[in-house]
């Protein structure tokens, strides 16, 4: 195993989970930019499965609008997808309560992943970690930069989907979150959502160096040497979407590539 | 049909379990109470969540005592993650800052995952991920186990924050280094069988497990 540095803290670089992110709108693949402007791609069973059988590690379900009508879509896709994919699934978008968390590990989700309502009221962290451990409570993170030209300016913790900003330092909450029971913290950066300009690497090392459970990297990752990026500032996993949905890179074409970097992956 | 009934105590990922038997073949029932447990053929215990709470669940269904019953019989038993966990005689993870006692089937005890690797360097935890198998228990290779379509490296899905610690050394079937440290990551003893990692969620290595399970 080799090591990196990442905030002072000497940190050992895992082998990186590879995250297919998979947006959903009632019942289509959507991707958009920032977390505007929707694209729909198609079945997102249909990827899922194709991404299954290239050899993706794990899925990640978000139903986008699900936090802004109070409802989430997932649970047929869910239901389809638990029939012949056989690898760990994450849910997320909209949960409010326990009670949602439930339909959605009912419905063939491993874990779920809650934002919006955990900053509204944390105590949901621990009432999911409780009822159902902390391995299945993921916390989502949207990060934006406080300067976009200067990360030493700190992160603030965005919800719905980017659109609404909270106040709190994307630090302190991670802190706070996995105090509370979370087990994992899902961490978008807000500014390269769906650019495929690159991912945020200071986010990633400023918060693995002070998280103690997995972090997913998420948004931006446009090439191998993004994720493999993520990997040395210590993320245990890296989601992937327009990149694979576009089929600008393949699954296996990835995993070619992390490997020849040095990054472990699953063969 | 071979059928394989799933022990249903309400702390577990139910249906992905269901999903995977079905797929090699088997019909599923599922047994809440202990009437519903007499008979099986083959028993699976999956489970999620904290080793106490888990062994609530099983006691507020009166299934501790017919289940020992039952393994102690030959009846085949597979413990999925918290499953396995609980097959041992007892865990640090408890609420009470005692230990809380487990089903007592292979003697040892579960304890918490170092948060430091062999190096020193911080390490995540729970871990969580795709670790390869190497054999244990004095085993060069899984021919003759439970395990023999396991190829040493195959990789399977982890996700767990304490480790079984089994007594006996020829109970540890195989181990998944983490940070340097040899987790263990399956116990065998007779017709009893654990594993840490999630056949159901391990793609083709993880369903040929279950399909040897199935057609025991």
């Amino acid at each position: 195993m080799r090591l990196g540095r990442a905030g002072g803290e000497v940190k050992a670089v895992q082998k990186i989970r590879l995250i297919a992110r998979l947006d959903v709108k009632d019942h289509n693949l959507v991707k958009g930019i920032q977390y505007e402007g929707l694209r729909k791609l198609g079945d997102p069973h249909d990827f899922a499965l194709r991404y299954y059988e290239q050899g993706i590690d794990e899925l990640l379900y978000l139903d986008t609008v699900a936090s802004l009508y109070g409802r989430n879509n997932l649970s047929d896709i869910l239901a389809r997808t638990s029939a012949d994919v056989f690898i760990p699934v994450t849910a997320g978008g909209g949960v409010r309560s326990a009670a949602d968390a439930e339909a959605l590990l009912r419905a063939g989700a491993d874990k779920v992943a809650v934002n919006t309502a955990a900053i509204a009221r944390p105590a949901l962290i621990t009432e999911i970690a409780r009822a159902f451990g902390s391995q299945c409570m993921v916390l989502s993170v949207q990060a934006k930069r406080r300067d976009a030209q200067n990360p030493a300016a700190g992160w603030e913790a965005y919800c719905d989907n980017g659109r609404e900003h909270t106040g709190l330092d994307v630090l302190d909450w991670v802190c706070r979150a996995q105090a509370l029971g979370a087990g994992e913290i899902l961490l978008t950066s807000v500014d390269c959502e769906g650019v495929g300009k690159g991912m945020d690497i200071p986010l990633y090392e400023a918060v693995c160096a002070r998280a103690d459970v997995p972090v997913i990297a998420a948004g931006g990752a446009g090439c191998a040497a993004d994720v493999a990026g993520a990997a040395r500032a210590g993320a245990s996993a890296a989601a992937v979407g327009s990149l694979l949905h576009y089929g600008r890179a393949t699954v296996a074409g990835l995993k070619e590539e992390l490997a020849q970097m040095g990054v472990e992956v699953r063969r | 049909m071979r059928t394989v009934t799933v022990i249903n105590y309400g702390r577990s990922n139910l249906l992905s379990v269901r999903r995977a038997l079905e797929h090699c073949g088997a019909a599923v029932r599922l047994a809440q109470t202990p009437a519903e447990l007499a008979g099986a053929e083959k028993l699976v215990l999956p489970g999620v969540g904290a080793f106490a709470d888990g062994m609530a669940g099983l006691e507020a269904a009166g299934l501790v005592e017919p289940i020992r019953a039952m393994a102690r019989r030959g009846v085949p038993l597979l413990g999925i993650c918290l499953g396995m966990q609980m097959l041992l005689e007892e865990s640090d993870e408890s609420d009470t800052g005692a230990p809380c006692p487990g089903l007592g089937l292979i003697p040892g005890r579960v304890q918490a995952i170092p948060a430091r690797d062999t190096a020193g360097a911080k390490l995540p935890v729970p871990n969580i991920g795709w670790r390869p198998l190497a054999p244990a228990g004095g085993r060069a290779d899984f021919s003759g186990t439970p395990f023999s379509s396991v190829q040493p490296g195959d990789e399977f899905y982890f996700v767990h924050g304490y480790s079984a610690h089994p007594a006996r050394l020829q109970d540890a079937l195989a181990t998944a280094a983490y940070g340097g440290h040899n987790l263990c990551a399956a116990v065998w003893h007779g017709s009893i069988l654990g594993t840490q990692f999630h056949p159901e969620k391990s793609a083709a290595p993880g369903l040929a497990l279950v399909q040897a399970f199935v057609d025991l």
